[in-house]
């Protein structure tokens, strides 16, 4: 769904310009395999799986579920910023 | 000093807060009015949307409702989860576009001002579906703890709303939302912290929910699993057979929450982009704090209570009716709690005889044998957070600081709806429709009055609730997920889509989803006019649930608009710049 190609008639995107959305894309897509590992993964679909790893008396998939990715969640969201405002600052981008 | 002048003094305080800050944030301008002025700190920001986010039935009812059981994560991790999505996807690309409103994005980037208009319909929709609980709920909370009755309490709410969002615009709504967070999240984390220490001996809600039962050693779930299962209920923590509406139903509640417009223009208001990403950050450290908290609250609260109507164990006698607590002769009162002596025994059977959810079917037989002759106790789930700290003997200020949070928590989600609504009216709908001559302070006037007939509206709604009010959770994270969510996020991530596929994108997610919901719980909410019964079997796929359907209306609204857009032309030169401009700054 990403359109990388530049089409005809269209202004030419410097490759800077390319480099910094590309490397936003691919950080959105790490970003959001986390996320749903520890939600629907960890907390509902793989909670089965987990069952063997004790936590507070029961099963790690039932904390994901009701704590763990929530902590995930905000660490992911507080990674995104600051790795995305670093990128800013290298690709020397003020707005 | 009695509770009640307690009561009056958290909230007439926190009342006097608000009211002081509405004098000093007035909105001098159109910009100060939509988005105040873009100067909020992220942190302020953060603060601010959490309290938007955390709406009168998260402070009341969520902790409830998760007392149910694992089923309900569901609801812990949608409304956090949304802003992983919220904070990658949308709100940056959207603060450096800079608009003031959410169909204004619309309707520039899609050149069109059926579009804008078409968003501005849902954006109403979802909004004013949503205000009605929140004013409810605020009267609901005045009448609880302030013996006003719940029209009073209403008129009185709408009256603060009205002071600081009609003289402050967007500018009165922040500084208030900060300050109803404090006092919300304060409301919600002290009883919390008792309850922990008085369950577990722990500080922390969070470690405590890990942590032993003080009284039996063991692990306080495994303990709560115990009684619940010994009371002929399903345990706190077993896994749920229908794993896939489970699924679809988190997964349409985080889309929601990232195409809820009220939240989405909070965070039009910082000063730049990475102060939008880093506000996002903050968002979701004040809302995790709440959300974290919750689950203890519920497990908890649910293990005390049931702690309290079974003193001596579950195996033991249960408590003598006559011989009730103060707080339960306080609650029978409202009708929260309700007692029916069904075997003449005088003592209070609280279990699961089969007609709760998530029966237990070998406990029928032991009940019987006790001569239990049915559940003789109704409890609604709101107890769990409005009772707490009567049932856990709390002193009396954290009564009325759960007074002074419930009523924060309704008016600040109240307000940043009323705003988003006034603003989509007043800069969609009259100056970019309607009335493109507007003058700065005319559209401001306008502004102004399309608050005021919000808030009219609002408390009408509130005082003579309509049957969907109790439809919020289908409705509006269905209707955002649906079109508001795929409109704005192909808006940013695919160039290629132009007006007619974002038009027909909308019209497709949002009817599809609307239609289902008016399948299965009535045409306009209108009760008994369902084509189909809401259970299970008659799901499509026998999985999905009205209120699952979000995610399936998302998935339609961007494969249509996919294909319209490319069926027909290319957007113009000039968006093509916009959506460049909005990826590289």
């Amino acid at each position: 769904m990403v359109d990388e190609k530049t089409t005809d008639g269209q202004k030419e995107l410097s490759e800077s310009d390319k480099r910094y959305w590309a490397t936003n894309l691919r950080l959105i897509v790490g970003i959001l395999c986390v996320w749903a590992t520890v939600s629907y993964g960890f907390g509902l679909l793989l909670r089965p799986l987990l069952s063997g790893i004790i936590i507070g008396g029961v099963d790690l998939g039932f904390w994901f579920a009701q704590q763990g990715a929530i902590y995930t969640f905000l660490a992911l969201v507080a990674f995104y910023a600051w790795r995305m405002n670093k990128l800013d600052d290298e690709f020397g981008l003020e707005d | 000093m009695s509770q009640f002048v307690i009561n009056m003094i958290f909230v007439g305080a926190s009342f006097a807060v608000y009211t002081w800050i509405a004098i000093w944030a007035r909105a001098k301008s159109t910009r100060e009015f939509y988005i105040a002025g873009g100067e909020v700190h992220p942190v302020m920001n953060g603060m601010a949307t959490a309290a938007d986010w955390l709406s009168a039935a998260s402070f009341i009812s969520v902790a409830g409702l998760i007392s149910v059981g694992y089923v309900n994560s569901a609801f812990i991790m949608g409304w956090t989860g949304g802003y992983v999505l919220l904070a990658t996807l949308l709100a940056p690309y959207l603060r450096r576009f800079g608009t003031y409103t959410v169909p204004d994005f619309v309707g520039k980037r899609y050149d069109s001002k059926t579009a804008r208009v078409i968003a501005v319909v849902c954006l109403i929709m979802i909004s004013l579906t949503y205000v009605i609980g929140q004013m409810t709920g605020a009267g609901v909370a005045f009448a609880r703890f302030l013996e006003v009755d719940v029209t009073t309490g209403l008129l009185i709410s709408a009256v603060v709303v009205f002071a600081y969002a009609v003289l402050g615009g967007m500018k009165g709504v922040t500084y208030t939302q900060a300050a109803q967070y404090v006092v919300l999240i304060l409301a919600f984390l002290v009883p919390a912290v008792y309850l922990s220490l008085m369950l577990t001996g722990v500080f922390l809600p969070q470690l405590g929910f890990i942590s032993s039962h003080a009284e039996s050693g063991m692990p306080m779930l495994v303990k709560l699993n115990e009684v619940v299962r010994d009371l002929g209920f399903q345990d706190y923590t077993a896994d749920v057979s229908n794993k896939w509406n489970m699924f679809l139903f988190t997964i349409t509640l985080m889309v929601g929450t990232a195409g809820l417009p009220h939240v989405i223009i909070r965070f039009f208001t910082v000063p730049n982009i990475k102060d939008a990403r880093r506000s996002a950050g903050w968002a979701l450290v004040f809302i995790a704090l709440f959300y974290t908290t919750a689950p203890v609250v519920a497990s908890m609260g649910r293990l005390n209570l049931l702690e309290q109507i079974y003193p001596n164990g579950t195996d033991q006698a249960s408590m003598v009716y006559d011989e009730r607590p103060e707080w339960f002769r306080t609650w029978e009162e409202t009708g929260l709690i309700e007692f029916e002596d069904k075997n003449n025994d005088g003592q209070i059977q609280f279990y699961n005889d089969g007609t709760l959810k998530t029966p237990n079917q070998d406990f029928a037989p032991i009940a019987e044998a006790r001569g239990w002759e049915g559940n003789e106790l109704s409890v609604n789930n709101d107890i769990l957070v409005l009772a707490l700290p009567e049932i856990g003997n709390m002193p009396g200020w954290v009564i009325g600081l759960i007074a002074a949070g419930g009523i924060a928590a309704s008016l600040s989600t109240a307000s940043g709806l009323l705003l988003a609504i006034s603003s989509a009216v007043s800069h969609d709908l009259l100056k970019n429709t309607l009335m493109p001559d507007l003058s700065d302070k005319q559209e401001m006037l306008y502004a102004r009055l399309a608050m005021v007939g919000a808030i009219t509206i609002a408390t009408y709604l509130g005082l003579n609730p309509p049957g969907f009010a109790a439809q919020t959770v289908a409705l509006a994270f269905g209707m955002a997920a649906s079109s508001i969510f795929p409109a704005l996020m192909m808006g940013i991530f695919i160039r290629r889509i132009n007006s007619k596929g974002a038009i027909a994108g909308m019209v497709a997610g949002a009817g599809s989803t609307i239609f289902y919901i008016f399948l299965y719980l009535g045409w306009f909410f209108i009760p008994e006019t369902n084509t189909f019964p809401n259970s299970p079997e008659y799901y499509l796929f026998g999985t999905i649930s009205p209120l699952s359907f979000g995610v399936i209306g998302a998935i339609i609204n961007f494969t249509v608009a996919i294909l319209v857009s490319n069926a027909t032309e290319k957007p113009s030169e000039e968006i093509q710049e916009m959506v460049r401009r909005v990826r590289y700054p």
